[in-house]
């Protein structure tokens, strides 16, 4: 932690001002669900908005220009955000839901002038993992529902990581595509991407790579990561709602068929056919999410001068503070790897004999947001035999005081529930 | 500060939570359902053994939840079990308004016995669901147990 100062990034987010119904002021630790905006991001989709608002793409006024220039500014600012080699490898979706979507349904749909690489078929595999999130599982689900594929996945180990015992047998020259995510939402496990990247490129399979959790935390480049296909949420990384990333390599997505049809995807249309656009235009069918776009640029600019590494480390030394206190409670269990580098700051964990919905009411009741349930990955909750977790996750305005506050309160939580036994 | 908690969790709550009531699965029965909570993986599987026209005969349950969940569940068993179907569906409905009120409608111990308790968690929208899951197993399981005896009535 270098030149971190948390103080001042605190200033930037207005809602960490406010105080909750009985006059707590708020510890927001629930970013791993929806993350906080900082004011640039406000600000930049206001000031499109009272000053450029338009549709992009068409009109032949001034402000239908300068929403255009905005709309394409802010894809080559994430592109760079993401280290993508053009631009036109960013395709802006509704969410990284819909992103995960495009290329499991795109998969599925190619005809015969589709390259082999880039079509699912009965008899082929699609390989998950069982820490995925809903998002990153279901898709490929009826991606194998539609193509008669066989979705098979890399189980869990005891310590929260992936088992890669049996990689060799789970990926194998029928798997086309291995779907994952870089950091676990619940765990915090960061998984090993360049082992399973290296795998999957030796028979031939696509990567698909959920980088949600990853990106508002930690440096993040495509070309490094080497997989074909990465999927981000906005809201995740201090941008807006309704609006999410796919990026993915040029040569996949100049040869896939389209996802949405419709208005601003198209080249050419008669009354019984049409031609599509060139990648990104092919996969954002109708008007796009303009202003949200544009906050979402300045969300990963806001990023870029904290610094990822930076973000990281103070993040890293939140996660053992929080990962310290709470291993000290009775009855506490962390659900998620030891503190480390392959471990990031998504701290969940279960209480004894006490159901997570009551310990996140009580934290409530101090003040401190945090997730409680299943996070949107089920199975991974029944691979531990838990039906939920409690779980807290860091963002870049989080203190050692607001990690030291939660441990307590989890501490009283303890005590709350004690007095009924 | 835990004013507010102390609304929603009290001594009978818990009393029930530890050591609920009726549960376990029985036999006979003439439905079986199972709900989930998909927002929090909350799950109940309920069994119904109901004289058609006549009496709630036995409710069973297993249920995994929250402390308000499972509480509430055992208390619906209490309050429905030996009830006439028609005073069951006159305590069911009472409770589901009371639920829905927001804390508005403090409900009646005469009908809702110790489940007035749940209304705590009228003034927690986010407690609703869990306190109703058991509410609308039940609901389900006399659709499910008319389905089976052939059509509904």
């Amino acid at each position: 932690m270098t030149s971190f100062d948390v103080q001042r990034v605190r200033a930037d987010f207005p809602i960490l001002q406010r105080t909750l119904a009985g006059g707590e002021p708020l510890v927001y630790l629930d970013a791993g669900a929806t993350s906080q905006r900082p004011r640039p991001v406000i600000d930049a989709e206001v000031a499109f908005l009272t000053r450029s608002n338009a549709a992009v793409k068409r009109g032949a006024h001034q402000l239908a220009e300068e929403a255009t220039d905005a709309y394409e500014g802010a894809r080559a600012r994430i592109g760079e955000f993401l280290g993508a080699p053009r631009p036109e490898e960013i395709v802006f979706t509704r969410n990284a839901t819909e992103a995960l979507n495009l290329v499991a349904r795109s998969l599925g749909d190619g005809d015969a002038s589709t390259p082999d690489h880039l079509r699912v078929r009965e008899g082929d595999e699609i390989l998950v993992t069982e820490m995925e999130h809903h998002a990153n599982l279901v898709p490929w689900q009826e991606l194998a529902r539609r193509t008669g594929a066989r979705l098979r996945w890399i189980p869990l180990t005891d310590d929260f990581t992936l088992d890669l015992t049996d990689l060799g047998s789970l990926l194998t020259g029928r798997t086309r595509v291995l779907a994952l995510t870089h950091q676990s939402n619940v765990l915090g496990t960061v998984n090993p991407i360049g082992t399973l990247v290296e795998a999957a490129r030796a028979v031939g399979a696509l990567t698909v790579l959920d980088a949600c959790q990853s990106a508002p935390h930690m440096p993040l480049d495509v070309r490094e990561l080497g997989v074909d296909f990465v999927a981000l949420s906005g809201h995740k990384m201090l941008g807006p709602t309704g609006i999410g990333v796919l990026w993915g390599r040029y040569e996949h997505l100049a040869a896939m068929p389209p996802f949405l049809t419709g208005g601003s995807m198209i080249e050419v249309v008669h009354m019984d056919r049409a031609t599509y656009a060139e990648p990104p235009a092919r996969f954002e069918a109708g008007t796009p999410m303009i202003s949200q776009a544009i906050g979402l640029a300045a969300a990963a600019d806001y990023l870029s001068a904290l610094g990822m590494e930076a973000v990281a480390a103070h993040e890293s030394a939140l996660t053992d503070r929080a990962l310290r206190g709470l291993r000290g409670l009775p009855g506490v269990r962390i659900i998620g790897p030891a503190p480390g580098p392959e471990r990031t700051g998504a701290v969940s964990f279960a209480v004894e004999g006490r159901h997570p919905h009551d310990i996140g009411q009580v934290l409530d009741s101090r003040g401190i947001a945090v997730r409680v349930g299943h996070h949107c990955a089920w199975p991974l909750h029944r691979r531990y035999g838990i039906p939920g977790t409690t779980r807290a996750t860091f963002s870049v305005h989080t203190t050692a005081e607001e990690v030291d506050a939660l441990v307590d309160s989890v501490s009283y939580a303890l005590d709350y529930f004690g007095r009924f036994a | 500060m835990s004013s507010g908690l102390d609304a929603l969790y009290t001594d009978i709550i818990f009393e029930h939570d530890k050591r609920p009531q009726n549960a376990g699965l029985r036999e006979p029965f003439h439905a079986e359902v199972h709900h989930v909570n998909p927002t929090c993986g909350d799950e109940i599987t309920l069994r119904l053994q109901r004289e058609r026209g006549g009496a709630v005969e036995d409710i069973s349950y297993e249920a995994v939840g929250c402390a308000m969940s499972r509480a509430s569940a055992s208390m619906m068993t209490e309050l429905l079990i030996g009830r006439s179907l028609a005073e069951a569906e006159e305590i069911t409905r009472a409770f589901e308004a009371a639920m829905s009120s927001r804390g508005r409608d403090a409900g009646d111990p005469e009908v809702l016995g110790d489940a007035v308790a749940l209304l705590g968690a009228a003034k927690f929208p986010g407690r609703v669901k869990c306190v109703l899951m058991a509410w609308k197993a039940y609901r389900a399981a006399l659709v499910e147990a008319d389905a089976l005896d052939g059509g509904a009535g």
